[in-house]
C-alpha cells in the first residue's frame, strides 16, 4: 500500500513536469520524442549518473544546438527528452518504459542502464517496436538474446572477453618473468562479481596459475580492512578483484594501508572513474582496472572536452564514451532514414556504419565486435591496455609500490 | 605471538567498526528512546552531513572536521524545525505510542525520499570520497588506517559529551525521566514538548556529525545511499535497547567486534550472516534489548 501511495505520488509529479516541459515547447516547430528511464535514486544512481545521464544530456544539447535532426523533406526537428527514475527497481523500470511507449508515445527510447535492466527491458522494447542499442550491459548471453529480439544490439563487450583478457595480462607478465604464479582473486557477492567470478577460476587454472586466495565479501562491506590482511598474508604476486564502485575503492584504501605489495593490481568497475583518480591522486599509478580508452583519439579528446563543458562532470574512461556513441548511432540512422520510422530506422542500425567517438561501427549480427577489455592508469590517464581489436593499446607496466 | 597479533588486530579493528556503528546509531536512540520517534530518514540527516564535509574539503581545502561547526548546529536547527512543524501534530493526535510508531514511521519514510531528492539537487548523484589522512598506522604488528583511528577518538569524545550531558545536567535527567514515562515526566513538571523537540534535534545533530566523522574514511557516499545506515543504525538501536544511549554504544561494539571475528578468522563472506545471526538471537533471548527494560 505503501509502495503504491508513493508511486502514484511519484507518477503523478512526473505526469506534471512532463506536462510542464511539453507545454514549454509547444508553439515550436514539431520535435522528436525520445524517451529515457534510468536510476536516479537508489543503489545504481551513483554509476547512472556518472555514466548515463551526462551523455544523454550532452547528446540532446548538441544535437539541439545543430538545429536538431534532419528529415527526409529538409527540415530540422528538435528533440523533447522525456525521462523517468526507475529508483533501480525493475518493476518501475517497465511501468516507465510502457508509459514512455504508450502514454507518451515516444518516437525512441534510450536503451536502459546496466545488464539486468536492459534484459529485463528487451522484450518490452521489442513489443513496442523499439531499437534497444544497449551501452553498459555486458552478459555472455549474447547471442541468444540477439537472436531471440532483432531489435536489440550490444557494444560493450561480453563477460569471457572481460575476464580472458586479465588473465592473458597476467599470464603475459609472468611469463616475460615480470611477477610470479600466485594470484589472489576478491569478488563481491552480488550478481556482476559473481558472474566474472566464476568465469575466471577456471581461466585463471587453465593458464596454470596459483589460486593462492579466493574469498567473497558482501556488498556494502564497512571495512575491508580483514579482507586485504587475508590477501596480504597469502603473499600473492597478483590481486585481482572483481569489485562494484565502493568496494573499489575501499579495497585501494586497504591496499595503500597494509601496504600490499604486488606487481600487478586489477580491480573491476569503478576503477575507471574520475573519482578513483581524484580521491588516490599519484599512489594508483599501475593501477589495472575494467574498461581503458585510446586517449590519443582526437575524436575522444573533443568529446571528453564536450563532456566537461556542457555536464559539469568528467566522463569515465570506460563506458561514457560508448554510451554517447550509441546515441550518436541512433541520431545518424534516423538521419539516414530521414523519418521517424522505427523499422526503417531498426534496419538502418543492423546495416549501416557509423561515425563515432569510439571509431567507426558496423554492427556485426547486432554486436560491435571490437571494444575495450582492460584499462591501466598510467600518468594520471586511464588508457586502454587490452582489447578486441581497437587502436591504440598500449604497454601494460608493473605497478610499483602505493 | 601470531595469535597474539591476530587477536590485538581482531580486537582494535573491531572496536574500530564498533565506534563507526555508534557514530551511525547515537542519534537514532535519542530520537527514538526520548522522542519515540523512529526516524527512517536518519541515514539521509547521516549523508548530509557527509556531504558538506566532503564539500568543505574539496572547495575548501579545509579539514572535514572543520565542518563540525556548522554541521552541528544546522543540524540541530532543522531538526528542531522538523519536530516542531511535521511531527509535532502527529504526537499530539497520537492516542498510543503504537499509533505515533506507525504515524512517524510512515511521515519520516516521505521525508527521506524529499531529502534524497534535495541532495541530489544540491551535490548530483554521483559517487563522494576524498582521502583524510589516508596513511598507516602501526600499532603492535598491525597496520591500521589513521582516518579511522581518529574517527574513533572522536566517537569516543561525542559518547562522552553524550553521557555528561545525560548523567550531569538537568536537561539530560529531564531526558532519561521522559525516556523511562512521558506521562509521568509530566507529572512532575518537566515540559515534555520540548524535552522531545531537544532529544530529537540533538539526535538529529548527533547523526549529522557523525556523517562528517564517518566522511574522512568512508568509501561511498551518494545522496541515495542513506537507506544502508537507516538499516544499521536500527538493528543497533533495536539490539541495544529503546530508551538507553550506552545500550546502542554497546550493541555498535559487539557488532563491529563479531563482524571482524568472522571476517578474520572464518570468512569475510559470513559477515552479514554474523550480523544478522546476532540480531535473531537478541531478539529471540532479549526482545527488549541489551539495556532495555521490559514493557510493563
Amino acid at each position: 500500500m505503501l509502495s503504491r501511495m508513493t508511486g502514484f505520488i511519484k507518477m503523478s509529479l512526473a505526469g506534471a513536469i512532463v506536462f510542464a516541459l511539453g507545454l514549454g515547447s509547444a508553439g515550436a516547430a514539431e520535435t522528436i520524442k525520445i524517451g529515457a528511464v534510468a536510476p536516479k535514486t537508489g543503489p545504481l544512481a551513483v554509476g547512472a549518473s556518472i555514466t548515463h545521464w551526462p551523455n544523454i544530456k550532452l547528446w540532446v544539447s548538441q544535437v539541439n544546438g545543430r538545429g536538431g535532426l534532419r528529415m527526409k523533406d529538409g527540415s530540422r526537428r528538435k528533440i523533447q527528452l522525456i525521462t523517468y527514475d526507475d529508483q533501480t527497481n525493475p518493476t518501475e523500470h517497465i511501468k516507465a518504459t510502457i508509459r514512455l511507449a504508450t502514454l507518451d508515445k515516444v518516437d525512441f527510447i534510450v536503451a536502459p542502464y546496466g545488464t539486468g535492466f536492459n534484459v529485463a527491458a528487451a522484450p518490452h522494447f521489442a513489443k513496442y517496436g523499439y531499437p534497444q542499442i544497449t551501452s553498459t550491459s555486458i552478459t555472455d548471453k549474447i547471442p541468444q538474446l540477439t537472436k531471440r529480439f532483432p531489435g536489440l544490439f550490444f557494444t560493450l563487450g561480453n563477460t569471457t572477453a572481460f575476464v580472458g583478457s586479465v588473465v592473458e595480462i597476467l599470464a603475459k607478465l609472468r611469463d616475460q618473468g615480470k611477477i610470479g604464479n600466485r594470484v589472489a582473486i576478491v569478488n563481491v557477492a552480488a550478481d556482476f562479481g559473481i558472474e566474472l567470478k566464476k568465469a575466471s577460476i577456471p581461466i585463471f587454472k587453465k593458464a596454470g596459475f596459483n589460486i593462492v586466495y579466493n574469498k567473497s565479501y558482501p556488498l556494502g562491506t564497512q571495512d575491508l580492512s580483514p579482507v586485504m590482511r587475508g590477501v596480504k598474508a597469502s603473499n600473492p604476486d597478483a590481486f585481482v578483484a572483481w569489485s562494484y564502485p565502493p568496494d573499489t575503492i575501499g579495497l585501494t584504501v586497504q591496499a595503500k594501508i597494509q601496504g600490499l605489495d604486488v606487481k600487478a593490481y586489477y580491480s573491476a568497475v569503478a576503477t575507471a572513474f574520475p573519482v578513483y583518480r581524484n580521491k588516490f591522486g599519484k599512489s594508483i599509478e599501475g593501477v589495472l582496472g575494467a574498461g581503458g580508452l585510446n586517449l590519443d583519439s582526437p575524436a575522444l579528446q573533443t568529446y571528453m572536452a564536450d563532456h566537461k563543458r556542457v555536464t559539469g562532470k568528467e566522463a569515465d574512461f570506460w563506458a561514457s564514451p560508448v554510451v554517447y556513441a550509441t546515441l550518436q548511432v541512433l541520431e545518424q540512422a534516423i538521419e539516414a532514414v530521414g523519418s521517424t520510422d522505427r523499422k526503417a530506422v531498426t534496419a538502418y542500425i543492423k546495416s549501416g556504419t557509423f561515425t563515432t567517438v569510439m571509431g567507426t561501427w558496423k554492427f556485426k549480427n547486432q554486436v560491435i565486435p571490437s571494444f575495450w577489455t582492460v584499462g591501466q592508469w598510467q600518468n594520471g590517464k586511464f588508457y586502454g591496455v587490452s582489447s578486441t581489436g581497437m587502436p591504440g593499446e598500449k604497454p601494460v607496466a608493473i605497478k610499483r609500490g602505493w | 605471538m601470531d595469535v597474539l597479533i591476530t587477536g590485538i588486530y581482531i580486537l582494535i579493528t573491531g572496536s574500530l567498526l564498533g565506534a563507526t556503528y555508534s557514530l551511525i546509531a547515537m542519534g537514532l536512540a535519542l530520537q527514538y528512546g526520548v522522542a519515540r520517534i523512529m526516524n527512517l530518514a536518519n541515514g539521509e540527516m547521516f549523508i548530509a552531513g557527509a556531504l558538506v564535509a566532503f564539500w568543505v574539503v574539496t572547495s575548501h581545502q579545509l579539514s572535514p572536521y572543520v565542518s563540525l561547526v556548522f554541521v552541528v548546529p544546522g543540524a540541530f536547527g532543522i531538526n528542531w524545525l522538523i519536530y516542531r512543524y511535521l511531527l509535532r501534530p502527529l504526537v499530539r493526535r497520537a492516542k498510543h505510542r503504537g499509533q505515533l510508531e506507525v504515524d512517524s514511521i510512515l511521515a519520516t519514510f516521505g521525508m527521506g525520499f524529499i531529502l534524497v531528492g534535495v541532495l541530489r539537487e544540491v551535490f548530483g548523484g554521483e559517487l563522494f570520497s576524498y582521502s583524510y589522512l589516508l596513511e598507516p598506522i602501526k600499532i603492535l604488528n598491525n597496520n591500521f588506517a589513521l582516518n579511522r583511528v581518529i574517527g574513533c577518538l572522536v566517537s569516543a569524545l561525542v559518547c562522552g559529551l553524550l553521557y555528561l550531558g545525560f548523567y550531569k545536567t538537568r536537561a539530560g535527567m529531564a531526558m532519561r525521566a521522559v525516556a523511562v514515562d512521558p506521562a509521568a515526566a509530566g507529572l512532575v513538571a518537566i515540559d515534555v514538548p520540548k524535552i522531545s523537540a531537544l532529544s530529537f534535534a540533538l539526535g538529529g545533530a548527533v547523526t549529522a556529525a557523525g556523517g562528517v566523522v564517518i566522511s574522512t574514511f568512508l568509501t561511498d557516499m551518494d545522496p541515495s545511499g542513506g537507506v544502508v545506515f537507516t538499516l544499521k543504525a536500527l538493528i543497533v538501536v533495536i539490539m541495544g535497547g529503546v530508551g538507553d544511549v550506552r545500550g546502542a554504544i554497546v550493541a555498535s561494539f559487539i557488532l563491529g567486534l563479531t563482524e571482524t571475528l568472522v571476517a578474520t578468522l572464518v570468512d569475510p563472506g559470513f559477515i552479514l550472516a554474523a550480523a544478522y545471526f546476532l540480531f535473531v538471537l537478541v531478539l529471540l533471548f532479549r526482545p527488549q534489548g541489551l539495556f532495555g527494560r521490559r514493557r510493563a
